[in-house]
């Protein structure tokens, strides 16, 4: 399990432009896996990526939506994309302004499948 | 009112043109954005019905959104000289004194308005908000932001005072149902946002959204990611966009999940130029 999880956050990484992956716990905004993340502070960014899609889940739901399924926070100087998984997890991506979206969407749904 | 509804209108008219059905059909024109064509409605049907109070307050809404505000008082101040409680132009010209920083006037006209009309509860809560503002120590001027409005999504009718004005989104895509301006405080500004039950939502959606506001503002800033431009959400019945026209507001975007998250990008860059156009023009 855990190698699979650390396999797929790999998956994520090796699409260029993206800087860090990591598994968080969305309620508690705690670290639960991450690879390539240098430089960057993981705690940080999977407390603050927590917040920012715990509040739009608030919204969205005020809106009469569901959950959001995929999160993108662009930068000038680069962005964070999250896709919550099944129960407490999410898969989160650092990356640079410069990035294939797409491509990590597709990863991070990947990896979100293998932790549900 | 659907384009076909509009038809149907049109082909009344011509089939009847001292109907009153140029009523409906100006002011669908003009939810529409359409402002010339519900323009020459108007004065058609002011030619034939000069003494008509709804006829004037068409002609004012269509003149208030197309930014002609003297114009548009005079037209609402004929329709009060024909009916003196006329809910309508009173709503008008309470957003027009609203506009000018004339609270106490402002709140006069709406609280005539709200007598006139008194199942409006956007017009209740703009009253609400004026009577706030007059309270508050030192406030001598509105508000710095235009929180008067009322709530847009409470259509359909005239119902909302930011109908009565130029409204932010005139003439854009889901202009009163899925685009919504807020400020930094979660106060809606303009716009409306529907569930897709129809139930009116913005004013709580604006209210969760300044949080969103803040903590991208905090997630790209402790991250070094320099300032954020936009946050993306796809549910699976919807696509959101959310971007900041200016440092104190906070536009967002809502449709369905069959437009994609660039075209709305797309659209939401339009909207926040139209946003900052209208702030421009309030504060």
């Amino acid at each position: 399990m855990r190698t699979d999880i650390l396999s797929s956050l790999e998956s994520i990484t090796r699409v260029r432009g993206v800087r860090g992956a990591m598994i968080v716990s969305a309620e508690e905004g705690l670290v639960i896996a991450e690879s390539s993340m240098e430089g960057i502070d993981g705690a940080a960014v999977a407390a603050l990526t927590a917040g920012v899609v715990a509040r739009l889940a608030r919204a969205t739901e005020a809106a009469g939506r569901t959950a959001p399924a995929f999160v993108h926070l662009r930068a000038h100087g680069g962005g964070l994309m999250a896709v919550p998984g099944q129960g407490d997890l999410m898969v989160v991506a650092v990356t640079d302004p410069e990035v294939n979206v797409g491509l990590v969407r597709l990863e991070l749904r990947r990896a979100a499948e293998h932790i549900a | 009112m659907s384009i076909e509804d509009i038809r149907v209108l049109t082909g009344q008219l011509a089939a009847d043109p001292s109907s009153l059905v140029f009523l409906p059909l100006g002011e669908a024109l003009r939810r529409r954005g359409q402002l010339e064509a519900a323009e020459k409605i108007a004065i058609a049907g002011l030619t034939r019905y000069p003494d008509l109070a709804d006829a004037h307050d068409l002609l004012a809404r269509v003149l208030g959104d197309q930014g002609d505000l003297e114009r548009a008082f005079d037209e609402w101040d004929i329709a009060l000289r024909l009916d003196g409680r006329h809910a309508g132009a009173h709503k008008g010209i309470g957003f027009l004194y609203y506009v000018a920083g004339d609270l106490p006037k402002a709140l006069e006209h709406l609280e005539s308005a709200l007598t006139a009309d008194p199942g409006d509860e956007g017009l209740a809560a703009a009253v609400a908000r004026v009577r706030e503002a007059l309270a508050s120590p030192g406030t001598a001027q509105r508000p710095s932001s235009p929180a008067v409005d009322g709530p847009a999504d409470t259509a359909p009718g005239p119902s909302s005072l930011a109908e009565v004005g130029p409204t932010v989104f005139d003439g854009l895509e889901g202009a009163q149902d899925g685009l919504l301006l807020l400020d930094a405080e979660g106060l809606r500004l303009g716009g409306g946002l529907s569930a897709p039950d129809g139930t009116p939502v913005g004013d709580s959606v604006a209210a969760h959204l300044a949080g969103v506001f803040r903590d991208a503002e905090r997630a790209a800033r402790l991250l070094s990611l320099g300032p954020w431009s936009s946050v993306a959400a796809e549910t699976a019945d919807a696509n959101l966009f959310l971007c900041a026209p200016t440092q104190e507001s906070l536009l967002l975007l809502v449709r369905d999940n069959s437009v994609p998250i660039g075209r709305l990008s797309l659209q939401a860059e339009r909207a926040s130029e139209a946003a900052r156009r209208w702030l421009e023009r309030a504060t």
